[in-house]
């Protein structure tokens, strides 16, 4: 460590997140390795840390030999004032080398809020940001996740996207990168080679062109470059690469604990969903694999707690295995096994009394919506019913809080879907009056509520989103409807949503604008004490383009999207019969009570889904 | 009640008080040394240390109590080993003993004091140093404290000061101060000497703990 760095560490808060040195890092001899691999988290290293493809991705790329990837986190922003201050460029924690230094600087990017931070930190590396002023073969920027199917505002910076899960992919970047390196490819070289790989997106191969009014004119491929570029995914998840030996914080996390995911992909296809589309087809792993690996992972962290994790863990088939499998393991090791998003049916109830984490971790449910109409319109199926009973049963064993998840602004929504979530509040309440074992405490209802924020890749990919002015009313007509004393109404502020918004359904213009407001001071935005959104109004304002038109405009179904260059595998054919079915209020059953043909099924080699 | 004696340096200064005890608690279960849980809805393995080690300061002669879980006995001779293969690095267990003594007749702790002059020692600098510290005069430092900031006058807490080295732009201090009933933190020496004697004070400081001593100065373990 330098001795800058030593100086600096004791006037920040939280510095051992800057040093490195945990259990089970990854460290290599420089005379063995020929390929260095900066990874970027574009936030802090408590969120990083707790981010599972990470983890996954930092293990497949170091057990490659000759490949040494290290991590680098955002610093927090008294670590960036101090940084600047002292020209000290952004380092990655296991060797303490600059990221500048590095052949290959990976991002993984889950949210549209870190864009910010993804130019920001290239910019504390001392990196050039903009792709075309990076000319060599080293400082090779690539990015993935769930960010990078829309990869269009990042278009400027980023020299290529991998599309999809990374496990294999990854491996065939860096053996490509290796050759390249060897032989003394030029970059563009090395791209054309890389855009060969399935999955690989490289944008500068495409020329966007706009009309007059500020739509997509026409994507045009350069130089043979594919007309479309499908995500990839691993179709034996039992087979493939999974680290039970990851490094434990000696700082605390967000989530201090082992994770394992269950299956990938959704049975579900709730309208609004992004996750729920674009990680399709599902595919599960098997509950012995699980098991293994539940088993290694806590002994090799001494990790206490362990988490299933998924997109609807009631919907994994061997969840009744795994878990008759894993309690009696955990409470012998005094463990505490946490299974977050269950669905409130019977068998989710039972689990939950087994795992007595109903009284700990307390009952949330996600409605999203408050009349059944409108839960139509969004296929989410969560009948009121299910709601109460679970309530019910949970009221007479002792429990009294229950947290309720909404959006507001969803297509189709009325006053009277609004004031049906006060009215599904009232429910509850009553519900706690005739059922509640011990009156005395009082019962304490949480209601949330987001703004909706249509994504792409979902049926919902060209809805407008409402004026923030709008949303503000809605809250208010809500807040006034719910008067009793148990409620506690918290609802999301709508400029955030709105960037968000923005961004995610954005164009390669955005790329300008993000610059800008990276010039101006933007960083760390999803995090109240950083976000800025005059500055990304300015922003706006200033490369002459306007919030509005990627939000309340909505997208027309013939109009050509920016992210049309990028296949998740569902169609969009299929995306828009959802669109239609959701505004006739129609529902889709769920993928097992028969197929809906979204397309998915096309990833796998058989063609059949085994969802 | 077992007891290790351990040391935290390099990286793992940086680690604080509270994640140090969620260190060893995982530290603990990689080697399969089961300890004391406490009972309740989210037992929580129980650890405890003597004197909370400043962030950034390292120290050879930190104090850990725990208790084995019902039934769970190890020789303690090979707790060190044990624990060392999966501790990270920089926290080096060195030995484990049964039946050490009570922790309120720890008194005293013997620090080294690294000071860093970038533009080389003033001149005189050691010795002014140590008559500012030996003046008997009161040394007063702000204290953060629950309530909000106090005047705190260190100087009675300071038993001696000594000269352990000096070099061109490094001055070394050893110093014995309060443990406990107050404990004084040895960065506040510096510390005074930037409010105080300005002219004296060093660009850079980091302070290590060389041992902990009951009231006859005797070494306490």
């Amino acid at each position: 460590m330098t001795d800058l760095l030593q100086r600096l560490l004791p006037t920040v808060q939280k510095p051992a997140r800057y040093t490195g040195g945990e259990y089970n890092q990854i460290v290599k001899p420089l005379e063995e390795v020929d390929v260095r691999v900066a990874f970027c988290f574009p936030d802090t290293y408590e969120l990083g840390m707790s981010n599972l493809g990470m983890r996954i991705l930092y293990g497949v790329m170091n057990q490659l030999p000759g490949v040494w990837c290290e991590r680098v986190f955002a610093p927090w922003g008294d670590m960036e004032e101090a940084m600047k201050a002292n020209n000290l460029p952004l380092w990655a924690l296991e060797s303490q080398d600059p990221v500048k230094d590095f052949d290959l600087i990976a991002f993984t990017i889950g949210y549209e809020m870190c864009y910010a931070n993804v130019v920001n930190m290239l910019k504390l590396s001392g990196v050039p940001i903009h792709s075309r002023d990076r000319q060599g073969l080293n400082q090779l920027v690539f990015a993935g996740g769930v960010c990078a199917y829309n990869p269009e505002p990042l278009a400027d910076f980023v020299d290529f996207f991998s599309l999809g899960e990374g496990e294999e992919s990854t491996v065939e970047i860096l053996t490509l990168y290796r050759k390249a390196k060897q032989a003394g490819w030029s970059k563009g070289e090395f791209l054309t080679a890389a855009g060969r790989i399935p999955g690989v997106y490289v944008p500068s191969f495409y020329r966007h062109t706009y009309h007059p009014d500020g739509t997509l004119a026409a994507i045009i491929p350069q130089d043979g470059a594919p007309q479309v570029v499908t995500k990839r995914i691993v179709e034996d998840l039992d087979g493939a690469y999974f680290p039970v030996k990851t490094i434990v914080p000696s700082t605390e996390i967000v989530h201090d604990r082992s994770n394992l995911e269950v299956f990938r992909g959704c049975i579900r296809g709730c309208r609004f969903c992004q996750a729920g589309f674009s990680c399709r087809p599902v595919r599960e792993k098997s509950p012995e694999v699980l098991y293994r690996q539940a088993v290694e992972s806590l002994k090799d962290s001494g990790n206490h707690e362990l988490t299933l994790a998924s997109l609807s863990t009631s919907d994994y088939r061997g969840l009744k295995a795994l878990t008759d499998a894993l309690i009696p393991d955990c409470q012998a090791h005094k463990v505490n096994l946490s299974v977050p998003s269950l669905r409130a049916d019977n068998f989710s109830r039972e689990l939950m009394e087994k795992l007595q984490t109903v009284r700990k971790s307390g009952l949330t449910f996600a409605p999203e919506a408050g009349t059944q109409r409108l839960r139509d319109v969004i296929n989410k199926n969560l009948t009121e019913e299910e709601i109460l009973d679970t309530c019910a049963r949970a009221f007479s064993g002792g429990w009294n809080n229950v947290k309720l998840y909404f959006m507001l602004g969803l297509p189709t929504e009325t006053d009277e879907d609004v004031l049906g979530i006060a009215q599904l509040v009232q429910k509850v309440i009553r519900t706690w009056q005739n059922h509640a074992a011990n009156k005395k405490r009082g019962l304490r209802v949480h209601v949330a509520t987001a703004f909706f924020v249509p994504k792409p890749f979902t049926p919902f990919q060209w809805e407008k989103q409402l004026p923030p002015e709008e949303y503000l009313r809605r809250t208010r007509l809500l807040k006034d409807a719910m008067r009793s004393r148990a409620v506690e109404y918290n609802w999301h502020a709508p400029d955030l949503s709105r960037l968000e918004a923005a961004l995610a359904r954005g164009d390669r213009r955005l790329g300008a604008v993000i610059e800008w407001a990276v010039d101006h001071g933007a960083r760390l935005d999803g995090w109240d004490e950083y976000f800025q959104y005059g500055t990304w109004l300015n922003a706006f304002a200033a490369c002459g383009l306007d919030p509005a038109f990627y939000t309340t405009r909505g997208y027309g179904e013939e109009e050509l999207l920016p992210w049309q260059t990028i296949s998740v595998g569902v169609s969009k054919d299929f995306l828009l019969r959802e669109r239609h079915r959701a505004y006739a209020g129609q529902v889709t059953p769920d993928c097992r009570q028969g197929c809906a043909g979204c397309g998915a099924n096309r990833l796998l080699k058989e063609g059949t889904c085994h969802a | 009640m077992p007891r290790l004696l351990f040391e935290k340096m390099g990286n793992a200064v940086w680690i604080s008080h509270l994640d140090l005890m969620r260190v060893f608690q995982r530290a603990f279960r990689r080697a399969g040394i089961a300890i004391y849980h406490s009972q309740g809805y989210s037992p929580r393995a129980h650890v405890s240390m003597a004197l909370p080690l400043p962030v950034g300061t390292e120290s050879q002669c930190e104090l850990l109590d725990f208790a084995f879980a019902e039934g769970a006995q190890l020789p303690l001779e090979s707790l060190p080993a044990r624990l060392n293969a999966v501790l990270p690095a920089g926290i080096r267990v060195l030995s484990a003993w049964e039946g050490g003594k009570k922790l309120k007749e720890l008194t005293y702790l013997d620090a080294s004091l690294t000071l860093q002059y970038d533009h080389g020692l003033p001149a005189g600098a050691g010795e002014k140093i140590l008559a500012f510290f030996q003046s008997g005069q009161p040394v007063i430092v702000p204290k953060r404290t629950k309530t909000g900031q106090t005047q705190l006058d260190i100087q009675p807490m300071i038993q001696a000061v000594s000269i352990l080295g000096c070099w061109e732009t490094t001055l070394q201090l050893q110093c014995r101060v309060c443990a406990q009933n107050p404990s004084l933190n040895p960065m506040l020496l510096p510390e005074a000497l930037r409010l105080h004697r300005p002219e004296l004070a060093p660009d850079f400081a980091k302070a290590r703990r060389l041992e902990i001593l009951d009231s006859s100065g005797a070494q306490f373990r």
